[in-house]
C-alpha cells in the first residue's frame, strides 16, 4: 500500500529532479568515506586471513588474489557494504521522515494537496538504486586494492602473483550477479527505512526507535534477499 | 471521535473552535482540511463537497486552503524564503520573479521582510508562526485553518499572532477557523465560537455571549483559572 501510494498519483516529474539530485548527493556522495574505509580494510583483512590459512605448499599463492576477488564480488562488496549502507543511509532516511512526521511537516504537504509519500519517498528510492550500485563497484575496486596493498606490503604475495590471481578463472556473470544484488538491496533498504520513518507516531523517542527498526529490518531483509538471489541466480 | 457536529464558518470573521484537551477540536480541524476522512457526514467549501470530490476537485480545493500548524511545520532544510515559496513552486505556474514578489509581499505582511535567508532553526517560536502564516497565505488562500497558533508563545507574542490572523482574515475576506484553548485569544478575536465537549458541539456564540452562557461544561472551561474567576 505504501509503495503503491508512492508510485501512483505522482506530482509532475519536473518536481522530482532537484529532489533526486539532492538525494543522490546525500545517499551517494556522503557515503563515499565510510564505504571506502570499510571496503579497503575488508579486502586487506581477507587477503591476510587467506594467506594465514594457506598452510599447504600444494596450493599456489596466487589463490589469495582469486579468493579476495571472488569474495569481494560475490559477497563483500554488495552485501557487507549493504549493511554499512543500511546503518548510514537507512537510519538517516527513517530519522528524517520520522522527524518530518512528528513535527507535522508531512501533514503540511498533505494539506497543500501534495502526495507526501510520492514526494518524499520516490526520490530516495531512485537515488538509492542509482547510487548504491556505483558504491558497490567502488567498494569492489577498493577491496581488491586493499587486498593487494596488504598482501604485497606484508610480504604474503608478490604483485605479479596477486594480479595473476585476480585474473584467474574469472566468471563474468559474478559481476552481473553483484549488480543485480546491489539494485535489490538498495530498493529494500530505502523502501523499508522510508516506511519505518513515514509511519512514526509519537515523539523523539519513537523517531529513534524507527531509525533502529529501519536498520535491523533492512539488514534482515537484505540477508534474506541475498540467500534467495543466490538460490535463484547461481 | 466526533458526534453530530454541524457548523457554518463565514468569511471575513475569525471562527474559533474551543474546548479542553482531548475534546475533538484538532480531530474536527483535521476532518475539515482532509487529513482525516470522516466515516459519515460531509465537509462543504462554498457548496463543494471536499471528501466526495474527484482527485482534481480536491487538488483545486486544496490550493485554496492554507494551514498554520501548532508547531508551524516549517521545512527544516529550507530557508524562510523557500518555505514561503514552496506552495507556489509546487502548485502554481508563476514565473520566478512573480513568485519572489509574492514571497516578499507575504513576508512583509507578517513583519519578516529581512528574514528571507534565515533557516527555521534560527527563528524564535513567534517568528516561526509568522512564517507559517506567510506560507499559508502565499497562494492567495480563501480558507485559513490554524491549529493552536498560540501554543508555546508568551502572552504578548500570542496577542500579536492573534491580531495578525484577524487582520489577514478581514483584509482578504478569508474564512478563518482557529482551534484554541486559550481564553485570551477567545476574548481578543473570537467573533464566532464553537465549544467542543467529548466530541460534540455543545455551544455556539461569540466572545460577548460566551460569558452569559448557562452551559455548565462551558463555564467550567472558561472559569477554570483564578484570573477568569476574578474577572467573572
Amino acid at each position: 500500500m505504501f509503495l503503491w501510494r508512492a508510485f501512483t498519483n505522482r506530482e509532475p516529474l519536473r518536481i522530482y529532479w532537484k529532489l533526486y539530485i539532492d538525494e543522490c548527493l546525500l545517499i551517494g556522495i556522503d557515503s563515499l568515506t565510510i564505504v571506502a574505509i570499510t571496503s579497503t580494510f575488508i579486502g586487506a583483512v581477507t587477503a591476510v586471513q587467506t594467506a594465514y590459512n594457506l598452510v599447504s605448499p600444494l596450493i599456489p599463492v596466487y589463490i589469495i588474489g582469486l579468493i579476495v576477488r571472488d569474495m569481494t564480488i560475490l559477497e563483500l562488496a554488495p552485501t557487507v557494504t549493504a549493511i554499512v549502507f543500511a546503518g548510514k543511509v537507512g537510519s538517516n532516511i527513517a530519522g528524517q521522515l520520522g522527524t518530518m512526521r512528528i513535527t507535522e511537516q508531512i501533514d503540511a504537504l498533505e494539506v497543500m494537496g501534495i502526495n507526501s509519500t510520492s514526494f518524499l519517498v520516490l526520490p530516495k528510492i531512485f537515488a538509492g538504486i542509482t547510487m548504491y550500485p556505483l558504491l558497490v563497484i567502488l567498494a569492489g575496486f577498493l577491496a581488491i586494492l586493499g587486498g593487494y596493498v596488504a598482501g604485497t606490503l606484508g610480504g604474503l604475495i608478490t604483485p605479479d602473483e596477486y594480479i595473476y590471481g585476480i585474473r584467474a578463472d574469472f566468471i563474468e556473470f559474478n559481476v552481473t550477479f553483484a549488480l543485480v544484488k546491489s539494485f535489490v538491496f538498495a530498493f529494500l533498504i530505502t523502501s523499508i527505512s522510508a516506511f519505518q520513518g513515514y509511519y512514526t507516531q509519537g515523539g523523539a523517542l519513537e523517531v529513534g526507535i524507527a531509525s533502529t527498526k529501519a536498520v535491523t529490518n533492512s539488514c534482515i531483509a537484505l540477508l534474506l534477499a541475498d540467500y534467495l538471489l543466490a538460490e535463484l541466480l547461481v | 471521535m466526533l458526534f453530530d457536529v454541524s457548523a457554518v464558518f463565514k468569511p471575513g470573521i475569525t471562527n474559533m473552535i474551543i474546548g479542553g484537551s482531548g475534546t475533538g477540536k484538532s480531530v474536527l480541524l483535521k476532518n475539515i482540511v482532509g487529513l482525516i476522512v470522516p466515516d459519515t457526514g460531509s465537509v462543504l467549501f462554498d457548496g463543494r463537497d471536499f471528501h466526495n470530490g474527484s482527485r482534481e476537485e480536491k487538488k483545486a480545493l486544496r490550493q485554496e486552503i492554507g494551514m498554520l500548524f501548532q508547531s508551524a511545520a516549517l521545512f527544516d532544510s529550507k530557508t524562510v524564503e523557500e518555505n514561503v515559496r514552496f506552495p507556489l513552486d509546487m502548485l502554481s505556474t508563476m514565473p520566478m520573479d512573480e513568485k519572489m514578489d509574492r514571497v516578499n509581499f507575504c513576508l512583509k505582511r507578517v513583519g519578516l521582510e529581512n528574514a528571507n535567508k534565515k533557516m527555521p532553526s534560527e527563528l524564535s517560536g513567534g517568528m516561526k508562526k509568522r512564517v507559517g502564516i506567510a506560507r499559508a497565505i502565499a497562494l492567495q488562500t480563501k480558507y485559513l485553518f490554524c491549529d493552536e497558533p498560540n501554543s508555546g508563545l508568551d502572552p504578548l507574542t500570542s496577542i500579536m499572532i492573534d491580531n495578525l490572523i484577524h487582520e489577514i482574515t478581514t483584509e482578504y475576506n478569508i474564512t478563518t477557523v482557529i482551534v484554541s484553548h486559550d481564553m485570551n485569544s477567545v476574548m481578543e478575536i473570537g467573533e464566532h465560537i464553537i465549544f467542543m465537549y467529548r466530541g460534540a458541539k455543545l455551544w455556539e456564540g461569540n466572545n460577548e455571549t460566551i460569558f452569559h452562557s448557562d452551559v455548565k461544561e462551558l463555564n467550567e472551561f472558561i472559569f477554570s483559572n483564578k484570573l477568569m474567576r476574578r474577572f467573572k
